[in-house]
């Protein structure tokens, strides 16, 4: 890279500096105003229109939920979420401490997340509040979420802290919730819409837009939608310093179109209700992986995705509330490999995964300090494979009934709470031939607690512990050649403890700071892992892993007031994980760091904002890493750290509100890799025109 | 303000730092590890060392070859980065066989749709023979047989694999012939040439034959039933060749076929499965690692066979309990003059495996780390 002068050994050094230097700034603004706020979680207004608002949302978002909950949370939202250099959810995830997004390059390439090393598998992934399932291989594509329809992204590591909520949501590791846009109105007004254009690098033409209307006084409605086209073409370079390669990515092309539209009521008396369809429709090319003298593949997968879901939320009296949701969803997925003839021609796989699903969640009120909640949920999937010999052989087509139970409560003090979940879940699979997994059932607590020591509101203490598993999925057990259905559930355990400081000021030039830092101890046992049969296209699935995990992640955010106008926001966040195998003492790689995982990973978020202005920069860390379980030069990846910037000009013109963006991602051209094999774009540009009104 | 000014002043260098930070490693090629695992051995003997070949998990591109040499008794691990370090992407992705003939080695890399000839001698790069989905390799007066997947890749209607001739001194392909679909291993007997076919992209329509290929008109002259999803094909030196089926993992089970070459007709089929399997003089040394989807769990059992009668024999090859260590056997080969026992294991085939040798009395003699997935050997001559 450019600046080779700086030689500089190991990153954590440089935060450790930063956090002396930011400390320092935070130390020599002595008072602060004592400006504790609660949770406003109205919706925000319009991000363009005063810099008044700015703070007020910053404030709202940060305060109320980074810092209160028992768990760790870690948000984007509204203004903050649009100004980063992000085309998908997966994207702005990566600016969250603990994650390790795994992309696999590009506009159209998977990209999926894993959460303080547990596995991509134990991250549930919520949409307006209902899970986002995948019943067949487990894992969400978060790619596939463009951050055009999404107001708000939340993670939250163990659960949400609130007892009050679908028993899926005490489900799993760690959950991102997604929050689509949600109509709001300003006095007067029935209707507010939104069109934009991206256009840039990889050939990618994405319009969208966005349509608010309000249907009665009680009774708003939204409908989104957005064409993406990309011809997925960049350069990248391969070097090993002797030889020294360029060429052009193929065969990562996309085309999707997303339509969604919602329906959000209020009734009389004060209930809400909520009804939305989505759709998605794409056919992409999978680039596969560059390798000696196969640079190109052909291989081909067409989704389609479609879900209708709703909610209703009552409260009765003080005392009781009730959540109620639904959703039935239907997945297909067809897979085309035209290296690979069979009998019947080139090989297509197609599957069609459907479920059905059904909660309900109350929450009673016993004293002023003392709620308690029970939820029960129903879930039905099946997967069935269309007409192919090559996946009809043996396919079983499972049918999976799921139950989860749990029962919750919660203790609130003025200086203290206390919640406790447990969760029972009742598993049990149907299989045509063959034998099914049969029924599971487990209960597993949670136990959150977060405590104010002293009398300052903006100093808290958090920890929690969580017992959770994810179960064996579909492919997992029955795959053709590959399922073992004799997989018991992959089982983890979660420590955390945790500091929360936050202090705003309207009178000083740091108006707002906020740090959030966690410790935490994971273990994942039963840990399910591919294991081979007699040849290479015959892998076994074995409950065999166990990882110990150890880390340390630490976030901060500030607001400046730089003169009357300009406003500065920096967030800094650094991840410190020793992730280890420890399975087995006679393996070459006891204790040694597990693949993909690096011990040292940050991410620095500056922005800037100037009367019409706005500047977004954003840089990335991810330390070196390990490819494989050994811990061997064979295996060794490269540390890669990326530079972003955006500028972002906001007008008015009549009533419309415009807006220009233009974006540079990866500065320096670092050449990199995520995924062995699997080449990251060089430096790409990305134009954004908007119009809402 | 000013106060201010001085804030961000000690804001900036931390940014800076951050941004420009830890500039990376110049990580070069992979330099070979080189272990001594055996005293050096003098006696003399035609066998100077052996290649080791480890195929590399699908899309790691993590193909390696490694080398022991007798005389030193030093195990060079991954020789090829370093000795070919100008080859983009090194050796390639998923090594599945390799060869000796004259003083070429030929290593068949199936992603990679290569044959990678290297000198016997130097383990240097010669060149590279293309040959899309490769699978195996044999040699016979001059000319390399190399069998594929498939004979045309992307056309729906042709499915059937092939076998390609290379001329090992032009390095050019001269001929090739269309046998059944997914041909795994071949055997050469007389002038005519056995491929296993396993018709393994289409289950559970696989194949069931060997094809038969006449040398000289370099066509297929007749296939001969077996048995489904065939892999394997060894000759013994009384004209007959070992055929092993891999079933279909569920309820047809694996099995052992002999096959007389005089009568192209199977003569002898034993009720056990073979995975892998080398025949030296009158003995065939085999194992089976096979997985049951009634018990979950896998079954590994080593095996000897005297091929001139085709009984099995009631001796062992590992004798010293080293078997309980070996969690998947990948590879074996016998040194045909120490008579040597290899064997490797791929453990879970995503980490470097291990090489044990053993002495004609089932003793281990030394073991060594490998590469990814070690599979293949071929043993170079002096």
């Amino acid at each position: 890279m450019i600046f080779t002068g700086i030689i500089l050994q190991q990153f954590y050094k440089y935060l450790f500096l930063i956090f002396i230097v930011t400390g320092f700034c935070l130390f020599s603004i002595k008072v602060f105003a004592q400006s504790h706020r609660a949770d406003s979680s109205g919706v925000k207004k319009d991000t363009i229109k005063t810099h008044s608002l700015n703070e007020v949302s910053v404030r709202a978002g940060r305060i109320s939920s980074r810092n209160t909950s028992a768990t760790p949370v870690q948000v984007l939202k509204g203004a903050e979420l649009e100004k980063l250099n992000s085309l998908s959810v997966a994207d702005a995830i990566r600016f969250f401490s603990g994650v390790q997004v795994k992309d696999y390059g590009g506009v159209g390439g998977l990209k999926t997340i894993n959460v303080r090393s547990l596995g991509t598998n134990h991250v549930a992934v919520f949409y307006d509040g209902v899970e986002f399932g995948n019943a067949q291989n487990g894992q969400v594509d978060l790619g596939k979420f463009s951050l055009d329809n999404i107001e708000e992204i939340a993670l939250y590591n163990g659960q949400k802290s609130t007892i009050f909520q679908p028993a899926k949501g005490f489900a799993s590791g760690s959950s991102i919730y997604l929050v689509a846009k949600q109509p709001y109105f300003e006095p007067g007004s029935r209707v507010n819409g939104k069109v934009s254009f991206k256009t840039g690098s990889f050939g990618l033409v994405n319009p969208s837009a966005l349509l608010q209307y309000k249907l009665a006084d009680n009774i708003y409605s939204s409908i989104s939608g957005e064409i993406i086209h990309a011809d997925g073409r960049y350069k990248f370079r391969t070097t090993n310093h002797v030889y020294d390669t360029s060429a052009v990515r193929h065969n990562a092309d996309i085309d999707a179109q997303r339509i969604e539209a919602g329906i959000y009521g209020k009734l009389k008396d004060s209930s809400s209700w909520t009804a939305k369809a989505y759709l998605y429709n794409s056919d992409r090319g999978l680039p596969g992986a560059v390798v000696n003298n196969k640079f190109d593949n052909k291989q081909r997968q067409r989704d389609r995705n479609i879900f209708v879901q709703s909610t209703y939320n009552k409260n009765f009296g003080k005392g009781y509330s009730l959540m109620l949701s639904g959703k039935y969803s239907n997945d297909h997925t067809h897979y085309f490999d035209p290296d690979i003839t069979t009998t019947r021609g080139l090989l297509e796989n197609q599957y069609d995964e459907q479920e059905l699903y059904f909660s309900a969640a109350g929450k009673y009120r016993i004293t002023s300090f003392w709620d308690v909640g029970l939820s029960a949920d129903y879930q039905f999937n099946t997967l069935n494979a269309l007409e192919n010999d090559t996946v009809q052989y043996r396919f079983v087509h499972p049918r999976r009934n799921t139950i989860l139970t749990a029962a919750a409560t919660d203790l609130h003090f003025k200086h203290f709470s206390l919640q406790a979940s447990l969760l029972g879940t009742f598993v049990k699979d149907l299989v045509d031939t063959l034998s099914a997994a049969g029924k599971k059932s487990k209960l597993t607590p949670a136990l959150l607690l977060s405590w104010q020591p002293l009398s300052d509101p903006d100093f808290r203490v958090r920890g929690f512990y969580k017992n959770i598993f994810r179960l064996p999925t579909f492919n997992d057990l029955y795959y053709t050649f590959i399922g073992n259905s004799f997989l018991r559930p992959e089982l983890t355990k979660q420590y955390d403890l945790g500091l929360t400081y936050t202090k705003s000021s309207d009178k000083r030039a740091l108006v707002y700071f906020a740090i959030q830092t966690d410790a935490y101890y994971n273990q994942v046992s039963d840990k399910i892992v591919a294991v081979p049969g007699t040849n290479l296209a015959r892998w076994t699935m074995y409950n065999l892993g166990k990882v110990q995990i150890k880390g340390l992640e630490i976030n901060t955010q500030a607001t400046w007031k730089l003169l009357s106008d300009i406003y500065l926001n920096t967030g800094i966040s650094y991840t410190y994980q020793k992730a280890i195998d420890v399975t087995d003492k006679t393996d070459f790689n006891y204790r040694q760091q597990i693949p993909y995982t690096p011990v040292n990973s940050g991410t620095l978020l500056v922005g800037a904002e100037w009367h019409k202005l706005a500047f977004n920069y954003s840089y990335i860390y991810t330390g070196e890493r390990y490819d494989s379980k050994a811990n061997i030069p064979e295996n060794y990846i490269q540390p890669f750290y990326t530079h972003d910037a955006s500028f972002t000009y906001s007008t008015r013109y009549n009533k419309h509100k415009l807006k220009l963006t233009a974006e540079v991602i990866n500065i320096f051209n670092q050449d990199y890799d995520v995924i062995l094999n699997y080449p990251m774009p060089k430096r790409n540009y990305r134009f954004t025109i908007s119009s809402s009104f | 303000m000013k106060n201010i000014s001085q804030k961000l002043l000690y804001l900036l260098p931390a940014i800076l730092v951050l941004a420009y930070s830890s500039c990376r490693k110049d990580t070069g090629p992979v330099k070979e590890v080189v272990t001594p695992v055996a005293p050096p051995d003098t006696t003399v003997n035609p066998i100077k060392g052996f290649y080791l070949l480890n195929e590399g998990n699908m899309g790691s591109n993590k193909a390696s070859l490694d080398y022991f040499d007798y005389a030193t008794g030093k195990y060079h691990k991954n020789i090829y980065g370093e000795l070919n370090p100008d080859i983009v992407k090194s050796l390639g992705d998923v090594g599945n066989d390799i060869g000796i003939y004259g003083n070429k080695v030929y290593v068949v890399v199936n992603v990679s749709n290569k044959v990678e000839v290297l000198n016997a001698t130097t383990g240097k790069r010669i060149t590279q023979v293309n040959i899309a989905n490769c699978r195996y390799v044999t040699f016979h007066n001059g000319k390399a047989y190399v069998s594929a997947y498939l004979g045309t890749v992307g056309d729906p209607k042709a499915p059937n694999g092939a076998v390609d001739e290379i001329d090992t001194t032009s390095l050019q392909i001269t001929r090739k012939v269309t046998v059944g679909r997914q041909p795994e291993e071949m055997a050469i007997v007389g002038e005519k040439l056995y491929v296993a076919n396993s018709g393994g992209y289409s289950p559970p329509n696989y194949e069931r034959t060997v094809s038969v290929v006449d040398l000289a008109s370099f066509t297929e002259i007749k296939r001969i039933d077996v048995a489904i999803n065939l892999d394997r094909v060894k000759a013994d030196k009384y004209g007959d060749i070992y055929v092993t089926s891999r079933g279909d993992y569920y309820d047809i089970p694996s099995k052992l076929f002999v096959i007389d070459t005089k009568t192209d007709a199977v003569k002898k089929e034993f009720d056990f499965g073979v995975s892998n399997l080398w025949i030296d003089d009158d003995t065939a040394y085999m194992y089976s690692f096979e997985f049951s989807y009634k018990t979950g769990k896998n079954t590994t059992t080593y095996s000897m066979l005297n091929v001139k009668d085709e009984t099995v024999l009631n001796t062992k090859f590992i004798t010293d309990g080293t078997e309980a260590l070996i969690k998947v056997p990948y590879g074996i080969a016998v040194n045909p003059y120490t008579k040597e026992v290899l064997v490797t294991d791929a453990k879970d085939y995503v980490t470097p495996g291990m090489v044990y040798v053993f002495d004609p009395s089932g003793k281990k003699k030394w073991q060594a780390i490998t590469g990814d997935i070690p599979g293949h050997f071929a043993f170079a001559y002096k």
